[in-house]
């Protein structure tokens, strides 16, 4: 890996280099600056900003009168906070989990040489390419308990069916994790496969010749083999569910009640409907310290492998 | 790698054959039925809806609600539907898309061909900010956009989009240029060309790929998104994703549900096309997107 | 007066110094061929030469101008690279083209320059190509013509050979001697690979870990190579190295019950009685007795047991062993050896070089 360093600097018996040669020098910088000074300022920044906020007494508006950790205390004294973590690991784990599982079982059914591919594939995909509000207004009207699916199966006889969850408070955070599963799935699934193409065949060929059956080939060597690819999307899947705001407010608005009220939801509530601004940054901040506890030991392993 | 299946017997192999078509039919089925529904249901009347079977095909298809979504529909106070939200997102994602990707394209390159002492952390400091949960910044962003007369307003928003789409760009780039091989700099500084020439003229020209995964990328997720339309616009200004919301929560007047889905199909039929058209590099650019470094 | 210059050129990539003080000279029409193994610095200091990579210190001039602070493209240099670096997105005309219109040569101007050398490589035909669409001896050429068009004052090699098969290399190589010698151009020339630098070159200059280990012709380096490491790395299969002690009238060579060979003629100085050293003889100046050079004025013949034979078609390469010592002979193809056998091998002792084993440098 060759790299293009500035010139040192020049001895006087040289020929001097001309003012074109130092901007010629300069340039590359100059154009990277605007971008990481937009960097600076309005991710980093704003971060620092936010932080001051949950330090303030900040209601409607910004008030920077220090407030010190009070915020803080009557953040963690919220009920509602309470219930927004508590949905947010039943979220997070089913979410994460359920997409893994089923993405992983698609994959490798995918994998055996399955004639239509090509038609499959983006069906199981398709719905990433969606609005999470367009995913959350498609599962409302489904699961609508009304007119939605315990209708449908009514008509088909099934009289006794019932299906509530969507205005039931302790089954409405399943249907988040539904329409989320739905959602997300597939793209989990399209990284799988990727990582099973991946996978040097002549390895499974040397295990089928040692004897293992098709279940052992998965279970010893490829499921093992496919690590990296469970990190990646438990990465993405879990920063996803930290920050997933959208779905929550189109499918149940965070209802019913606070039944479905996730920190994402918390913060704009308090944030913008509530007044309590600095309760509101407080509750940011504690966002981004879990989303970063997550990315960056997974950025700086990644980043240092890609060294070596 | 396939084909695992070679060492198991004719007769189970043929067994096992059919229990993987029938199960990933069943899959798809699965999730098929939420589009199935959700397009058949704007083409249903309200009463079919009201009295009828979520499953069944519409009995008599019209486009009326289509017709009342785009341009009748009540958001809010106004009815005009949501055509004008339509183009308000259009607005914003064109202008937002197209300048992110330059610079993303223009980071990429300084990042990898013309290295600097340092690079690594800016290129970390800039991989981090595609990370960060965006509510950690709404409040002092929604209070620049005001003090700069830009909030409810598509300038706004599009210097948003480009604000947090960058560090994806310049991450695209940067990983796309990496493997750029570095000989074809150094030909062309040879050659006599000088930074800017040998961006529009060497790595440009053979970007195409990267572009168009960059550009799905960031089409899809500016279209998508809602949070920045929520917090930084209302009214009339709002993005196609907002009014949406807007016009399935209102709790005014009767529920037409056939509208609600003929506007939702508006509101996924860009990202659709786009997914439809494109769909490789729209997988790709995802992927991308996922594993990173 | 020597055409390209390169004094105390040293070079520091963080803490490592990667050239330590290189200081070489090249003469107009001159064919100097760096060469090295992997990590010697070879590369670096051609990156150095072309001006893509700034010296940490030291100077090189070209035709009397100081070029160490120019850009790359104000040297007049053409480089050819080991990927080629052909612009993916041009056909080969653009490709070839390109230099001359970044230096603002005019549409005509241009097409004839383009049309002059492509006739010169034959690769007319291929002009409405892209890359791609070209095999790699093909791109190799291309990546020529595209040095060649400029008429630059030095042109500048990087391992240009190695993502070519055997067959194709031996007939480009062929190829770059020939243009040398038809066009007499400067060029410098980066390989690791000993063969390329002994055809190809009118100086040689081997690198190890960024220090010059020698300088001068090919038949100076192969014939007297001033250290072990020089003599180790060029000749395949490489010199023979027999350590052995000075004592009365000779060379001791394989322990006590070895033999005692006379002083070769490359040592004029004197040994001193009971001194290590190191005789090195290349394969081809140990042979089967019938092979001997009849000239040669002091051949030893020694005795030794045949631990391996490698027929390679036109030669026979025989190893043979005394008291834990080997040496490869190179005999007749068709030699009458066989494995265990006792054989006697003539030692042509006229080619032979002595080193000191302590400094590593060749004892004249």
């Amino acid at each position: 890996m060759t790299t293009i360093e500035p010139v040192p600097v020049v001895s006087p018996e040289r020929p001097r280099r001309s003012f074109a040669d130092g901007l010629r020098n300069g340039l590359p910088k100059l154009v990277l600056a605007p971008s990481f000074a937009i960097i600076l300022v309005f991710v980093y920044g704003f971060i620092l900003w936010t932080v001051y906020l949950s330090f303030t007494t900040s209601k409607m508006m910004p008030i920077y009168r220090w407030g010190g950790f009070d915020a803080y205390f009557r953040l963690w004294s919220q009920p509602n906070w309470y219930v927004a973590m508590q949905n947010l690991a039943i979220f997070g784990v089913l979410y994460i989990g359920i997409c893994i599982a089923i993405g992983l079982f698609i994959a490798i059914l995918m994998d055996q040489r399955i004639r239509a591919e090509g038609v499959l594939r983006p069906i199981f995909l398709y719905p990433m390419a969606l609005s999470f509000v367009v995913t959350g207004t498609a599962w409302k009207w489904f699961l609508n308990p009304g007119l939605g699916l315990e209708n449908t199966m009514h008509n088909l006889g099934w009289a006794s069916f019932k299906f509530d969850w969507l205005v039931n408070p302790n089954m409405a955070i399943y249907t988040v994790v539904i329409a989320g599963v739905w959602q997300a799935s597939g793209f989990v699934m399209a990284m799988f496969l990727a990582g099973l193409r991946g996978i040097d065949g002549e390895m499974i060929k040397a295990a089928q010749i040692d004897g293992a059956s098709t279940v052992a080939i998965y279970r010893r060597i490829i499921i093992p083999l496919l690590r990296p690819v469970f990190l990646s999307a438990f990465i993405v899947l879990a920063h996803m569910a930290i920050k997933s705001y959208d779905l929550v407010i189109a499918l149940t608005g965070g209802g019913p009640g606070n039944a479905t009220e996730l920190p994402s939801t918390f913060m704009y509530s308090y944030t913008f409907n509530r007044n309590q601004m600095a309760v509101g940054s407080a509750s940011a901040v504690m966002m981004l310290m879990g989303i970063t506890a997550i990315i960056v030991p997974y950025l700086y392993s990644e980043l240092r492998e890609k060294n070596q | 790698m396939s084909g695992a299946t070679e060492t198991v017997s004719a007769g189970s192999a043929r067994t096992a054959r059919y229990f993987i078509y029938a199960a990933l039919i069943v899959l798809a089925l699965v999730y098929l039925l939420p589009l199935y529904v959700m397009l058949t249901t704007s083409l249903k009347s309200l009463d079919e809806i009201r009295g009828g079977d979520m499953l069944a095909l519409p009995k008599d298809p019209s486009v009326a609600a289509w017709v009342k979504a785009w341009g009748e529909a009540c958001i809010g106070v106004s009815c005009v539907g949501i055509k004008g939200y339509f183009w308000n997102s259009l607005k914003m994602v064109v202008p937002a898309v197209a300048i992110s990707t330059l610079l993303g394209a223009l980071n990429g390159y300084v990042l990898t061909k013309w290295r600097f002492p340092g690079h690594k952390i800016v290129f970390g400091m800039m991989l981090f900010a595609c990370f960060i949960p965006f509510q950690a910044v709404l409040i002092p962003m929604a209070r620049l956009l005001g003090a700069a007369g830009l909030s409810n307003s598509t300038a706004g928003l599009v210097f948003v989009h480009v604000v947090y789409g960058l560090g994806f760009t310049t991450l695209f780039f940067r990983n796309y240029y990496e493997a750029f091989p570095d000989e074809l700099v150094k030909a062309a500084m040879i050659d006599g060309a000088g930074f800017f020439r040998i961006f529009w003229r060497i790595m440009l020209p053979t970007s195409g790929p990267i572009i168009v995964v960059t550009v799905i990328y960031q089409f899809t997720n500016i279209w998508n998104d809602f949070l920045f339309g929520v917090s930084f616009s209302s009214g009339e200004a709002s993005p196609m994703t907002v009014a949406l919301n807007n016009l399935v929560s209102s709790s005014t007047g009767v529920k037409e549900y056939n509208v609600d889905m003929a506007a939702a199909v508006f509101a996924a039929l860009p990202t659709l096309f786009v997914y439809v058209v494109a769909g490789r590099y729209f997988v790709r650019g995802l992927m991308a997107g996922a594993v990173k470094g | 007066m020597s055409f390209l210059e390169i004094k105390n050129l040293r070079k520091k990539i963080g803490s490592v110094e990667i050239l330590k003080g290189i200081d070489i000279s090249l003469e107009k029409g001159g064919f100097l061929v760096l060469v090295g193994p992997s990590g010697c610095g070879k590369s670096t200091l051609l990156n150095a030469i072309a001006g893509l990579l700034p010296p940490s210190s030291g100077d090189i001039v070209i035709d009397g101008q100081v070029v160490t602070d120019l850009h790359p493209s104000k040297r007049d240099i053409a480089m050819v690279f080991q990927s080629y670096a052909l612009y993916p997105n041009m056909t080969v005309e653009e490709n070839i083209a390109f230099a001359l219109e970044m230096r603002g040569v005019d549409k005509a101007a241009r097409a004839t320059a383009v049309a002059q050398v492509a006739k010169t490589l034959q690769i007319e035909h291929l002009l409405k190509r892209r890359p791609s669409q070209l095999s790699g001896g093909q791109r190799q050429r291309v990546a020529m013509g595209r040095a060649l068009v400029r008429q630059p004052r030095v042109f500048l090699f990087d391992e240009p050979l190695s993502n070519l098969d055997a067959k194709l290399r031996v007939e480009v190589r062929a190829e770059i001697k020939s243009l040398h010698q038809n066009t007499n151009a400067t060029i410098v020339y980066v390989t690791h690979d000993q063969i390329e630098a002994m055809t190809l070159a009118t100086k040689i200059v081997v690198l190890k870990e960024g220090v010059v280990q020698q300088v001068g012709t090919p038949a100076e380096i192969y014939n007297r190579p001033a250290n072990l490491f020089v003599a180790d790395f060029m000749g395949s299969p490489a010199m023979n190295m027999l350590k052995g002690r000075a004592v009365v009238g000779g060379i001791a060579l394989f322990g006590k019950d070895g033999v005692i060979v006379p002083i070769p003629p490359s040592v004029t100085g004197s040994l001193t009685e009971g001194k290590e050293v190191i005789l090195g003889l290349r394969p081809e100046a140990i042979t089967d007795e019938s092979l001997a050079d009849q000239t040669a004025r002091s051949v030893a013949r020694i005795e030794a047991a045949v631990t391996m034979i490698e027929p390679t078609g036109s030669d026979t390469f025989v190893t043979g062993k005394i008291d834990g010592a080997s040496f490869t002979a190179r005999t007749r193809a068709d030699v009458p050896v066989e494995l265990g056998q006792n054989f006697r091998f003539a030692f042509n002792l006229d080619k032979a070089v002595v080193f000191d084993p302590e400094s590593g440098r060749r004892l004249d």
